[in-house]
């Protein structure tokens, strides 16, 4: 990980020092509440349908065991609401049906962040010291800003990855933290960046996507996609440079922005996004990124052209952890055992081809830690697993984890022959449903148990759908599928892309839910980038689990042998599963609804 | 910079060597020639389109001038207006201005190069 230096650290504590004077003058009454907005959001403060959340920024998704400690911390003594608060939170949710509202626990996000539910604005300036002691922060989690920067979980481990992009990630997360041209854009802005063939952090759907490529000559540079994002008006990235130089990505990125920031559209909040502006200037948007990029270079003298000390300097943070300390184990043997494991215990075995990816290092593995499981909502982690998922981090993966884009958690050192023993005590805390990239590993965004924006509630949908697929012999013959659930149109569970996509749609004030197919992130499995296409109107919370039940079945009627679910739709085509899923309303959708 | 009261900002109305840019106008195609002050202005502090004129008059177009910050200007704001080149900012009124000079004191440095100190940290750090 990267090793902060003492500006680093110093940085951090002075940002938390901002944030108390702020929240002081805020409580003396010496900034309204207008004022105070943009400045706590752009330090992660929301506030939420009944208390703030606290959005905690992990740059591309890199956390120690000793900041997962943190967090724990910060769930067990201050995620605590008001009792007021809580009650009336309580009551409001359980006329919806919700019947727990769970406190004193962590959610990991799509964006590799961690978020809190229920800590008081008053204790904000406390936790922002806390986390600072572990180099931690909300800088630019939230407002139209540049937010953090994510990645692929695998980064710097992954076998098709054709440069680590870890490095560039720092470098860019030191450029853009309070840049002070673009602390207040159109809206927000999202980065994320790949080194890797297969792209696990949906950049296609960012404001800017980069992967780090070789050109013909062997030289290090990025492919830039610029544009992409999700919300009401979904549209992939478009590609804006095939081949751009590495040591020129904060210049080109300067320009980017820059011009978005002069031209976006400030009149309308729904569509002052880049995509919109790229959308509608199409190739007189890259010209001007263009001719603004040579100005900055040519005549500002390029003052942010990486030097290949610096890069050398922070690239040198991300070297493999030291593994002396571990035992040596031909392969051979690590092989035998295992499969002698496997063979005595099938679930291990299911959770070695699920949860266990391979290493650039042959010696080691990349275990996926499911938070998907039944009793508590997907990313979800208490103060008590936070604690024992840090102790498996010290154990097993050199004290590092990483946050990934489906809201699970990734050891990225961990030995092949100490997986079994790793398995054994992910097992004992939960962690190891063996069901990474299933059904049920559905990414789904806290929704409206929790969220001020949502227009219904996304739990209790993931909930039953979870109670539903529980045999693990039935996951496995319905193979890979990306279901993601959002409450509402800012997409935050990204149902756009699901192969399986289910929105929130508010109806007369009533909770209802919009089904999408063929969604995708642009994986390998998922193919492009690209929106779903609705099945037809929208369906109630009672009517969803039978509608995806219908959808898969249909699946499973059509499937050749060895086929995804994703392909059998490309295959066949919707029409089928739209008919299936409409044939599972439990009310004709246009029959008058008796009161 | 200059931190001004609401009230001592005279207005640029008829005022030799003064222009008012509007937000959507680019600095560089307007002619600098006897111009002695730049206003911008800030129609909400949320509305950042000044930033990046700041930075093009002061860094891109070389004006020596001075950038004077208007409209919803607040204290919070200051430094970040004044790493884009502003040098003076008019503060809208009932801002106590005690609380600004804090603001200033606060960080040492930051990461990037900006319009007025044309070196990012590790260039600094480099020398």
């Amino acid at each position: 990980m990267y090793q902060y230096t003492d500006f680093d650290k110093q940085f951090v504590k002075l940002r938390a020092a901002q944030h108390r004077d702020q929240l002081e003058r805020w409580q003396a009454g010496k900034l309204a509440d207008d004022e105070f907005r943009p400045l706590r959001l752009q330090n992660g403060w929301y506030v939420q349908r009944y208390a703030p959340m606290l959005r905690v920024a992990v740059p591309y998704g890199e956390l120690s065991s000793a900041q997962l400690r943190v967090l724990a911390t910060i769930a067990r003594e201050y995620d605590e609401p008001e009792a007021g608060v809580y009650a009336e939170a309580l009551k409001i949710q359980g006329a919806l049906g919700s019947a727990k509202l769970p406190t004193h626990y962590a959610h990991f996000t799509t964006r590799q962040n961690v978020q809190f539910n229920w800590i008081p604005l008053t204790k904000s300036a406390d936790v922002m010291d806390l986390l600072a002691s572990v180099n931690m922060h909300g800088i630019q989690t939230s407002g139209n800003c540049i937010r953090n920067i994510t990645s692929d979980e695998r980064a710097g481990i992954a076998v098709d990855e054709v440069a680590d992009p870890r490095a560039f990630a720092e470098i860019l997360r030191q450029w853009s933290t309070l840049h002070p041209e673009f602390a207040f854009l159109p809206r927000k802005f999202k980065i994320a960046i790949i080194g890797a063939s297969e792209d696990r952090a949906a950049t296609a759907w960012h404001d800017v996507g980069l992967h780090v490529i070789k050109n013909e000559s062997g030289e290090i540079g990025f492919r830039v996609l610029v544009g992409g994002g999700m919300g009401r008006t979904p549209i992939p990235g478009t590609v804006i440079r095939e081949f751009l130089p590495w040591n020129q990505i904060m210049n080109y990125l300067e320009a980017v922005v820059r011009v978005y920031n002069r031209y976006g559209r400030r009149d309308n909040m729904y569509k002052a996004r880049i995509k919109i502006l790229v959308k509608a200037e199409g190739q007189r948007y890259f010209d001007d990124v263009e001719a603004e990029f040579k100005q900055i270079v040519e005549h500002d003298g390029g003052a942010h052209t990486i030097p290949q000390a610096e890069y050398d300097r922070v690239a040198a943070s991300f070297v493999p952890p030291s593994l002396a300390d571990r035992p040596v184990v031909s392969a051979e043997a690590v092989d035998s055992q295992l499969r002698h494991a496997a063979d005595a215990d099938p679930l291990f075995a299911r959770w070695l081809a699920r949860n266990v990816a391979p290493h650039k290092n042959p010696a080691l593995r990349a275990v996926t830690l499911s938070f998907k499981r039944r009793g508590q909502a997907p990313g979800d982690a208490d103060a008590d697993q936070l604690d024992t998922l840090a102790g498996l981090v010290d154990r097993f993966s050199a004290g590092e984890a990483r946050v990934t884009h489906d809201q699970n958690v990734l050891l990225p050192w961990v030995s092949a022959s100490e997986l079994h023993a790793l398995y054994t005590a992910a097992r004992a805390a939960g962690f190891a449903s063996p069901n990474v990239h299933l059904l049920t590993d559905m990414i789904a965004c806290p929704g409206g148990d929790f969220c001020a924006l949502a227009n219904a509630r996304s739990i209790p949908v993931a909930e039953a759908i979870t109670e539903r697929y529980q045999d693990l012999d039935e996951l496995d013959d319905l193979g890979e599928i990306d279901l993601h659930i959002s409450g509402c149109i800012n997409s935050c569970g990204h149902h756009h892309t699901g192969h399986i996509g289910i929105l929130g749609v508010d109806k007369d004030g009533k909770e209802w839910y919009q089904v999408t197919l063929g969604g995708s992130d642009g994986s390998d499995l998922s193919g492009a980038a690209v929106p779903g296409k609705v099945v037809g109107p929208s369906f109630s919370a009672a009517e969803v689990p039978d509608v995806i039940e219908a959808v898969l079945n249909t699946y499973r009627d059509l499937r050749a042998n060895g086929e995804t679910f994703i392909a059998t739709l490309r295959r066949v085509g919707h029409d089928p599963f739209k008919t299936a899923a409409n044939a599972a309303r439990a009310v004709p959708a246009h029959a008058p609804v008796a009161a | 910079m200059k931190i001004i009261e609401a009230k001592d900002h005279t207005s640029p109305e008829g005022q030799a060597g003064v222009l008012v840019l509007d937000n959507t106008v680019d600095p560089q195609t307007v002619s600098l020639d006897g111009v002695s002050r730049v206003d911008l202005n800030f129609p909400k502090f949320t509305d950042g389109r000044a930033y990046s004129q700041a930075y093009l008059l002061r860094r891109r177009l070389g004006f020596a001038g001075e950038i004077r910050a208007t409209g919803d200007v607040l204290i919070d704001q200051l430094v970040q207006m004044s790493r884009s080149g502003f040098d003076v900012a008019v503060l809208r009124a009932g801002v106590d201005i005690a609380d600004a000079q804090r603001q200033f004191d606060r960080f040492s440095g930051f990461y990037q190069a900006d319009a007025v100190n044309t070196r990012p940290l590790f260039a600094r750090q480099a020398a």
